[in-house]
Order: structure tokens, then sequence, then C-alpha cells
């Protein structure tokens, strides 16, 4: 007796409608994705109740990390053209004596997180391929009044772009003396407005004794 | 990932054209779609970080005189914060002939905010019923005009307190953000950040129990 063949068919799934569905969503990521530059140092910020947004453009940021190092960033003006931060470069390494080539200058465009390198490292810091290479410079720009290289930072960041906006980064548990340094420098260079990033928290107030 | 697509065959001697299926294999697309997701997806920063703008006072420079403005005592309310999330406060003005003692608080609902939703009572009031008159419609302004109208009677109001922050060395900066964050809850019309003095560094180690540190020689 011959065997009754079953016909071996493999079981297909159209998948037109998954692929549909895939590239839609890739669509939308793709669109809104800001990329998030990685930080130096993981800054947990405090919560509070304000709902304004932080501006996009024209920020220079200091980061104070729980370790009481502080950071400092700087983005490259609304467009790209400006180039503000190789100018600012140039411009500290004017003041340092430090001659900076035009390829380091661009590789510092580049790199867009914040940075805590003292300005005599950055070379080497610049010249670093690996993260890991680079975090042995991280300790933070010195800011005591003998070498006060945050307030230079904030001095030729205000020179080279006037419209730019003073921003405070601080984690949580960084302690206060280091974040009344840091204000003390932004006032030094006359900067008296400037914003604390936090995180949103709702918040309602119960008046008890109404 | 491969999948065979079977071509039946025919019986019989007759050959027709062979019928090519149309059928694209789909899995390798959906594979690397589902990989470029996740990554957008995980890399993605959704919410944007709000931030908190703080206006501080011009430095007085060194060789310049400029006269303290003059506060009445009954209104000003000092608050210093200490170590550990503590929160001191103490009306008027510190002596040291006669230290008001520190009064001890937190940041709970319950806890400086009702102290000063005390002393701010009519001004938040007054705020509130305004915000209410806008959503229930009998104050018809536009969303953009509501802040500064705000804004308007904060600087109208002249009953409120006069908070005085200063900080203990100890303190972190998030109390710096919770407590400028309480003003803005509360509606306080006027506060400012400040520098401790040596008496009130005392009175924060007294109130602690730790050796005192600060002299009256230390500052001015």
């Amino acid at each position: 007796m011959p065997k009754i063949k079953i016909p071996h068919k493999t079981p297909h799934v159209d998948m037109t409608p998954m692929v549909d569905l895939f590239s839609l969503l890739l669509t939308f990521f793709m669109l809104t994705a800001t990329m998030r530059p990685s930080e130096p140092a993981p800054i947990d910020t405090p919560m509070s109740v304000s709902e304004t947004p932080s501006p996009d453009a024209n920020i220079m940021t200091m980061v104070l990390s729980a370790d009481n190092k502080v950071f400092f960033n700087i983005d490259n003006g609304p467009d790209t053209i400006l180039h503000f931060r190789p100018k600012i470069l140039q411009e500290m390494g004017k003041r340092y004596n430090i001659e900076f080539t035009p390829q380091e200058l661009r590789k510092f465009e580049k790199y867009s997180s914040s940075f805590g390198v003292d300005i005599k490292n950055l070379k080497s810091f610049l010249a670093a391929k690996e993260p890991k290479d680079r975090a042995q410079y991280e300790k933070g720009i010195p800011l005591d009044s003998l070498d006060n290289q945050l307030a230079m930072w904030v001095l030729f960041a205000r020179q080279v772009n006037p419209a730019v906006k003073a921003l405070i980064k601080g984690d949580s548990n960084a302690d206060y003396p280091i974040v009344k340094k840091v204000l003390d420098i932004l006032q030094d260079k006359n900067v008296n407005r400037f914003s604390l990033v936090t995180t949103l928290e709702k918040v309602e107030v119960v008046d008890a004794k109404k | 990932m491969a999948e065979i697509i079977q071509e039946e065959k025919q019986k019989g001697g007759k050959r027709k054209p062979k019928k090519h299926s149309t059928h694209i294999d789909m899995t390798p697309m959906v594979d690397l779609m589902c990989l470029l997701i996740t990554f957008f997806m995980l890399t993605t920063a959704f919410s944007k970080p709000k931030v908190m703008e703080i206006v501080l006072p011009e430095k007085i420079k060194k060789n310049e005189k400029v006269e303290p403005p003059k506060i009445a005592d009954s209104r000003t309310l000092n608050i210093i914060l200490g170590p550990n999330d503590k929160v001191y406060w103490y009306p008027g003005k510190a002596d040291a002939a006669a230290l008001v003692p520190l009064q001890e608080t937190n940041f709970s609902a319950t806890g400086i905010r009702q102290v000063l939703l005390d002393r701010n009572r009519a001004l938040f009031k007054k705020i509130e019923q305004f915000q209410q008159d806008v959503i229930s419609g009998k104050i018809n302004i536009k969303q953009d005009s509501l802040r500064s109208a705000i804004r308007k009677l904060k600087t109208d109001d002249d009953t409120g307190p006069i908070v005085l922050i200063k900080f203990y060395k100890k303190s972190k900066y998030k109390n710096l953000v919770d407590i400028i964050d309480e003003m803005s809850i509360v509606g306080i019309a006027r506060y400012i950040i400040t520098d401790i003095n040596w008496l009130e560094d005392n009175m924060v180690e007294r109130a602690l129990g730790v050796p005192i540190t600060s002299a009256p020689t230390a500052h001015k």
C-alpha cells in the first residue's frame, strides 16, 4: 500500500500589515528623535512645579554632579553655520596660550556633551578615542580664585554669543557651597538671570485653614 | 528564517508556463525594522526637561556704596535650610542679645508651606480667586496675559511676607530648588536668596547640637 503523501506546505504569514505598521512607527520615531548626548556624570535633577520647557538653542549649561564636580556645555548656536563652539575654544586657547589645531576645533564642535576638563588637558582629552580614555580627564572645571576657568568659559561664551542663556543643571545631592560658587561666578560676569533645570512634579496646594 | 515556496507540480504531459509567485519574503525587512524601532525608541528623549527661572539682584561692587533697603521687621521671615532636608525659620531679625529660637519644620505639605501660607493667605486667596474666575469665564483673559496678570497682582501686594532664604553650609542643591518651588506654589511676591550670617550659623548649630564654628569676627 502506497503511503499517502501529505503535501508539505510551509505556513506562510502575510507580513504586509506588520511592515506597514513598523514603517509608520519607524518614521515617527526617526522624525521626533532628538539625540540625547551621553553625559559624563549621571545627573538626577530635582523636582519642581515649573512648567516652562527648556530652550533649544543659545544655552550654556553648568552641570553640577553629585560629587561636586562642575561640567560645562555650550551649544553651537541656533544655526550650525555659526560655529560658536570652536570660536569659544579658540578664545579660551588664546587666553591660556594653547594653540588648537583646526582638527581639534572641529572635534570639539562635534563633541556635543558637557565636559569637565582642565583647559591644559583639553588637547589630550580631544585626542582620546575611547570614552574610557576620556574619563580620566573629567575632573571638573577648576573654579577656585587662583585658576577660575569656569568664569573664563562663561565670559567667552557670552562674548561670542551675546544671546546665550545660562542654565544650571544640578544633581539633587550637590552641596550648596558649590552651587553658591557657581552662582557667584555667574554674577561676577553679570549673569543675573538664569534657569535651573528640573523635572516636572505635580503639587496640589491645600489650604488647611480655609 | 529562510522559507521555501513550493511549486505544485502539474500532472500530465502538457506543461504550462511556470507561474512565479509574486510573493516577496519580508522577514529580513521586518527584522531590521524591529531593530531600528527599538533603537529610536530608546534614544528618543520624549519629555523635555523643564526649567525654573530665577533672577538674582545685581552684585554690589566693592567701591560702590548702596544703602541696604529698609524692610519692616514684622514682615520679614527668615528661612534657613539645614542639613538632611531640615528647614528652620524665624520671624523678624536675629539679635545677638535676645536670640529668637529657631522653629524646625520640613518640606512636606504641612511643613514650611503652611507657615508661608499662613502669612501669605491674603495674596494667595487673591491669586486663587483670580484663577478661578478665569477658569469659570467670569474674566475673559488670554492664557499668555494670565501670567503677567498674576505677576501684577504679586508686585502690587504690600502685605505679604518678605522671605529671606539662607543656606547652612551643609544643605543640598535640592533644597534650593525645593524652597524656590515653595515660593511659587504659595505665591510669595518677594523673596531673596542671601548669605547666612554668623549669628544664624550659630543658631542652626545650636539647634543641631553640634559645636559652634562661626565667631562674630569671622564676618562683619
